[in-house]
């Protein structure tokens, strides 16, 4: 079969960001972690990594302190209503928007 | 080793000789004996393959659907209201570019409720993005199931073989089931193109935006509109895959060399009847009748529906005084939809003949070989008389 433009003939995705396209776009609220609060960067340990467990899109990392890549993370919020203490809170992004003008 | 059996016990043949892994199937008339004669064959161990019981088509061709996407050479089969309750999954198993077989066992629509014999099931199916080849006797079928598999699994897209209930599902014909050996020779083992890998996980057939997007490696995935455009492409492909696989098949078996269209005294013809199905076997004596009385005409029966081979069809008709097509279906408020297509194939030829469309045989209404006579006389007598409009034969009204 001729395959002119694109290997694939079919939609398909692997796991991993972006692969969604650029869904921080979508963002209206931004995740940010308080790492007073969060669990691994406070005992230095880790531990917990709910918030990377749940993310649908494989945005945060497992490092100790947990970082968000906000190049794809979608503002769902997922992260945000699962952390156990409350670490995560969602900021309006039009905050940052100010802030970088 | 030559048989006097079924039309389903043919197909059903065709499927064991192909060796496909599953078969999910929900029985309903005409096509129940082709299915029950396979879940014989699996119960006695003569097909090494699953045989899944469903409550519906509709999770008939999801079970196949979702065989086809780990590998296996899956089979199903239906009728009329089975085949409408595939409808979205037969969209699906296309976009998805399963090479899934299934037979159509043609029966009309309901409602009204009928049971008998017309082509409004596979008819209204045409634009699902499956290929469509339809049969005229038993060792068509056998023969078109076992090439089927290697079309679906060449260009990746899903089969329909198509054969008229009762007229061929219920009849006895002689018939040569080819020989395991040859069939073997002839169909290659199934090297899925698209399949679920668990060394490679992956989501298969994920929604899709607008435009195109990068993957997650940051190559440009295709979007909707490249996947759609890719399918109707590899269709028309599959019209010279359909030549290329019928000469293989011609090699080893010696039968086949008319792919496209079968035809029927039309050498020095000017008028030529075209029709799906067994009709055009009947069509047969018809002509032989007409050509005593000197009519210059013959038939012409389409195995191939969709993608449809317009080429083959303007080599053969273009320069006809008359195309007189004949059809077991409708587009409800337009004209016959085989005559649509064939109109719009011979648009751009010069001398391009007079079209003329009849419908007949809805919901199995006997077709007389003497109105068939009279029909076919009276289009080739004067080409002006029949309008553009169809004309029902049969109709008791
Ligand atoms: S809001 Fe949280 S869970 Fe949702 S995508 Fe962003 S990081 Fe992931
Ligand atoms: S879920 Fe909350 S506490 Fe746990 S790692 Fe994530 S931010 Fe820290």
């Amino acid at each position: 079969m001729k395959k002119e433009k694109f290997g694939c003939r079919i939609s398909h995705s692997e796991p991993g960001p972006g692969d969604g396209g650029r869904t921080g776009s979508w963002r209206v609220k931004r995740p940010v972690i308080d790492l007073e609060k969060c669990i691994p960067a406070k005992t230095k340990k880790a531990a917990c990594f709910t918030c990377w467990l749940f993310c649908p899109d494989g945005v945060i990392t497992k490092t100790i302190p947990p970082t968000i890549d906000y190049e794809y993370c979608k503002g769902c919020e997922i992260c945000a209503q699962e952390c156990p203490v409350g670490a995560i809170t969602m900021v309006e992004e039009t905050v940052f928007i100010t802030e970088e003008k | 080793m030559h048989i006097i059996e079924s039309g389903n016990v043919a197909a059903a043949n065709g499927v064991k000789l192909a060796n496909v892994k599953v078969i999910a199937a929900y029985p309903i008339t005409p096509q129940t004996p082709l299915t029950e004669k396979l879940s014989e064959f699996v119960d006695a161990g003569e097909m090494d393959a699953q045989y899944i019981p469903v409550e519906s088509e509709h999770s008939a061709l999801s079970v196949c659907i979702a065989a086809s996407s780990t590998g296996s050479r899956a089979f199903t089969a239906t009728s009329a209201n089975g085949l409408l309750y595939m409808n979205e999954q037969l969209h699906w198993a296309a976009g998805a570019r399963l090479p899934i077989v299934m037979c159509v066992v043609n029966r009309g629509i309901g409602s009204p409720w009928t049971v008998w014999n017309d082509h409004q099931d596979a008819i209204s199916q045409r634009d699902t993005g499956w290929i469509q080849l339809y049969c005229c006797d038993h060792q068509q079928i056998i023969d078109t199931v076992i090439q089927a598999f290697y079309l679906a699994e060449t260009v990746s897209v899903p089969v329909m073989v198509c054969y008229d209930g009762y007229i061929l599902s219920h009849t006895y014909m002689p018939f040569e089931i080819p020989k395991q050996a040859d069939v073997d020779k002839f169909l290659p083992s199934f090297k899925p193109e698209y399949a679920l890998n668990p060394n490679q996980p992956a989501n298969l057939n994920t929604v899709t935006l607008p435009d195109v997007r990068p993957d997650v490696r940051g190559d440009m995935a295709p979007g909707y509109m490249e996947i759609r455009h890719n399918l109707h492409a590899d269709m028309r492909d599959a019209i010279d895959v359909v030549g290329d696989i019928d000469k293989k098949f011609n090699q080893i078996f010696g039968r086949g060399e008319n792919p496209y269209i079968e035809t029927y005294r039309c050498d020095a013809a000017e008028f030529v009847a075209v029709c799906l199905g067994s009709l055009s076997y009947h069509l047969r004596d018809v002509v032989d009748i007409l050509r005593e009385e000197g009519i210059p005409v013959g038939v012409a029966g389409l195995r191939l529906y969709r993608p449809f081979p317009d080429q083959a069809i303007r080599d053969m008709l273009a320069d006809l005084k008359g195309v007189i097509v004949f059809e077991k279906a409708l587009s409800y408020g337009n004209q016959g939809a085989l005559f649509a297509d064939i109109k719009a194939a011979l648009y751009s030829s010069k001398n391009r003949p007079k079209v003329h469309n009849y419908i007949l045989g809805l919901g199995g209404r006997e077709i007389k070989t003497a109105h068939l006579v009279d029909a076919l006389r009276n289009s080739c007598v004067d080409t002006d008389k029949v309008g553009d409009t169809p004309v029902w034969i049969g109709l008791k009204m």
